[in-house]
């Protein structure tokens, strides 16, 4: 009997205090001392596990930097791999503090998900890959064909509404796990494999035969891919923003991993507040002077980072395209620091 | 612990003491019994009110609105009419009966299978007892997602691509994407055979009471058995010839990707099947082989002794005595399956878990919601299965005289 008071005392206890309280994300990382970070099951490119679990690619730098930002060290943050369906549950849930998994920015996920997304790290848009000998030139002449593809995503969506739209038939087989996606194309389940360019570029790598497949031209959706964070929480928002933003400008003012520490020297004033020579950037956002160099130093500028991870020396071998600067053609363009 | 001091200070008899209220353990028990309750209450106000507050604070939609909404992604298996202009409410309904239509089938396939193989594991016959054991022994010890891409994967690996499809009949084809039959269509005046069918079920009862009754009071037996199958076939098809056949058959056709039209059987949901059913009666077998042993050895005896061969000994003497011992834990396996066909998510096969606590809730964000649903869902199943494997095992319970 004891007992059971004791209980229900604790309980009313528990509850009042977890009521009220509801601490800043910010203060949660850097109590915790690093940042989890939810990313995919193994994406090559983007974020990916080697042998010995060290993760690697374009949404795994954004993780790093980040980390690097609040800590100063990119190895400050812990990985959990994520199917596309339960991506936003465990960032709702407060699971991960940053979801940067190859995630497109729609209104419904911004809106009734209760998520933010803090910028794009990746343009992209949806395609589809057929074997060769199948003969088709272009998607146009996909009616009847089976589909493969993930559930829970974008591509999902997308794919009702291009074959509805174009009034074809389809039959759409979707996995949950995206090795049982390619597992089941490879296995001749499918005649098509649809999910962003990007994905079919690094899926393309584990077939059998990537030689004997071919990626049709048309591109049937925008696929803005970015960090998201939980909705209300907008320093935590603004942090992740500003870090994406930091890697962008880097590029543009010819800031690099190797040249960052001396830049703190540089004439150009936006550099200076960029490596918090001059300004109180980094203290705006709550973070230590000096964040940005950090997150710099760690992963290098958005063009290093791209380079590295899907560039063209890469197995992934992907052209800047919309993803070069909007200096030089593209789209990628960063707000000012100032 | 309320009780139990109750009980003893009676049984300590007649020195009858005033008390302190609060030294009385009936005022003591209930007073404990209400500051539970009230702490219950609160603790379940505060887990509502809590998550209220969050999903409030993070903007996070709730309500029950979304199952009026479009859904806009297709689904590949659908048993009753569906679009991607369907709403979330219809999706969950294609999902609800392609569980049901797998867990249905799976029951049915992995009893018929569990008691071949239970009855096998105690034949005399060293092989066959042994193939049986092995059997089990493999089947229920591997884990059963494993098997299921084993099935999923063996069942695409070994099936052609459609160009090269096999065609056992001329308008059957098998290949990677499915099984392909043609579709019967039923027209005007199908309904005469349906209705010829319902008299051939009905008939067939009464027969079996009469003919029940009949050996009880001559002694008699009757073909019960081959009666009932030729009255299924006979009335309908009387039926049928007397409307002039008023059906048509639905051609599968080879399209340019694969086949089209007809009926299909999906890869998805043979090797879901094949998995559940495989795996589970490895258990049934078991069961059924501790039934049929929990049946003392003189009632084989016994019937020999009467003059019962082998085959009927089993079937009238041993197999109903020893449904007392099968039902119960048959009930649980039952239970079991269906569960387990939740993990059809992994090969896509599009049943309740994989659209709707899978697609809807990742497209709509409602986890409260859809998983509250799901599970109130899968609640009500097993709760059905369990009520019906009671009206079942009231009815074969030892009958006493
Ligand atoms: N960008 C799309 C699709 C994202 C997605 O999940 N794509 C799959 C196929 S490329 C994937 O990343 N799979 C990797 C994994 O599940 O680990 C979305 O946000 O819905």
């Amino acid at each position: 009997m004891r007992k059971l008071i004791g209980t229900a005392i604790a309980a009313t206890a528990v509850a009042g205090l977890a009521f009220g309280a509801q601490a800043s994300t910010l203060d949660d990382v850097k109590a915790k001392g690093h940042v989890q970070c939810g990313v995919s099951q193994g994406l090559p490119g983007f974020s990916n596990p080697d042998e010995k679990g060290n993760w690697s690619g374009l949404d795994v730098d954004v993780c790093r930097a980040v980390a690097a930002a609040i800590f100063g060290s990119g190895d400050a943050v812990k990985f959990t791999p994520l199917s596309a369906k339960e991506r936003f549950t465990a960032l709702q849930s407060g699971e991960v503090d940053l979801l940067s998994r190859n995630t497109t920015w729609t209104l419904s996920r911004d809106t009734a998900l209760g998520l933010d997304f803090t910028g794009v790290s990746y343009y992209d848009g949806q395609g589809f890959m057929v074997r060769k000998d199948l003969g088709v030139k272009s998607a146009k002449e996909l009616s009847g064909a089976a589909v493969c593809t993930n559930t829970g995503t974008t591509t999902e969506l997308n794919v009702a509404d291009y074959f509805r739209t174009n009034k074809m038939d389809y039959k759409v087989v979707a996995f949950e796990k995206a090795d049982e996606v390619v597992a089941a194309y490879d296995a001749g389940r499918c005649d098509v494999y649809t999910t962003d360019q990007s994905g079919i570029a690094a899926q393309r790598t584990k077939l059998k035969e990537p030689g004997a497949h071919i990626i049709l031209p048309e591109v049937i959706s925008k696929e803005p891919l970015g960090p998201a964070v939980r909705h209300g929480d907008n320093q935590w928002g603004d942090i992740v923003r500003w870090t994406l933003n930091a890697l962008i400008t880097a590029e543009e003012f010819g800031v690099e991993k190797g040249n960052v520490a001396s830049m703190k020297d540089s004439k150009n004033p936006e550099i200076r507040r960029l490596v918090s020579a001059e300004g109180t950037m980094c203290e705006n956002l709550g973070l230590q002077p000096g964040c940005f160099a950090n997150a710099i130093a760690a992963v290098g500028n958005y063009g290093e980072v791209f380079e590295r991870n899907v560039g063209p020396s890469t197995p992934l071998g992907l052209g800047r395209g919309l993803n070069e600067l909007w200096s030089k053609g593209g789209i990628m363009y960063s707000p000012p620091f100032r | 612990m309320a009780d139990s001091s109750t009980t003893l200070n009676r049984s300590s008899g007649p020195p009858k003491t005033k008390v302190a209220p609060w030294n009385d353990p009936k005022v003591r028990g209930f007073f404990f019994q209400v500051v539970l309750l009230v702490a219950l209450l609160w603790f379940c106000w505060w887990l509502f009110a809590n998550t209220t507050a969050n999903l409030e604070r993070q903007k996070i939609a709730s309500g029950f609105d979304f199952l009026g909404t479009t859904a806009g992604f297709g689904i590949i298996q659908t048993p009753i009419d569906y679009s991607e202009t369907s709403t979330y409410g219809r999706a969950f309904m294609v999902g609800l009966i392609n569980t049901l239509i797998v867990s249905v089938i799976g029951c049915v396939v992995a009893t018929v299978l569990g008691f071949l193989i239970g009855v096998a594991r105690l034949s005399h016959n060293w092989l066959v007892s042994r193939l049986a054991a092995v059997y089990i022994e493999i089947f229920r010890n591997i884990p059963l997602l494993l098997q299921i891409f084993f099935w999923y994967f063996v069942v695409l690996r070994l099936l052609p691509h459609p160009r090269d499809s096999l065609r056992p009949f001329s308008d059957v084809y098998i290949n990677v994407r499915g099984i392909f039959t043609p579709n019967p269509v039923p027209l005007d005046g199908f309904s005469v055979v349906v209705i010829a069918f319902v008299v051939a079920v009905v008939a067939i009862v009464f027969l079996r009471r009469w003919a029940t009754r009949r050996q009880e009071s001559t002694g008699q037996t009757f073909p019960v058995f081959w009666t009932s199958v030729g009255l299924l076939v006979l009335l309908p098809l009387i039926g049928a010839a007397v409307t002039g056949f008023p059906m048509t058959w639905e051609y599968p056709k080879a399209t340019r990707f694969s086949i089209s039209g007809g009926f299909t059987i999906y890869p998805e949901l043979a090797a879901m099947v094949m998995a559940l059913s495989v795996y589970t009666a490895s258990f049934i077998a078991e069961i059924v082989r501790a039934g049929i042993l929990a049946v003392s050895h003189g009632q084989t005896e016994a019937a020999h002794s009467l003059g019962l061969r082998n085959g009927p000994t089993l079937r009238l003497v041993i197999i109903p005595q020893a449904m007392r011992v099968i039902i119960p834990p048959l009930t649980s396996q039952y239970l079991n399956l269906t569960k387990n066909s939740s993990l059809s998510a992994a090969i896509a096969y599009p049943e309740l878990v994989s659209v709707f606590a899978g697609t809807v809730l990742n497209q709509t964000g409602q986890a409260i919601e859809v998983i509250g649903i799901t599970m109130l869902v899968y609640a009500t199943i097993s709760l059905s299965i369990s009520a019906g494997m009671n009206i079942y095992n009231k009815k074969m319970a030892l009958v006493e005289r």
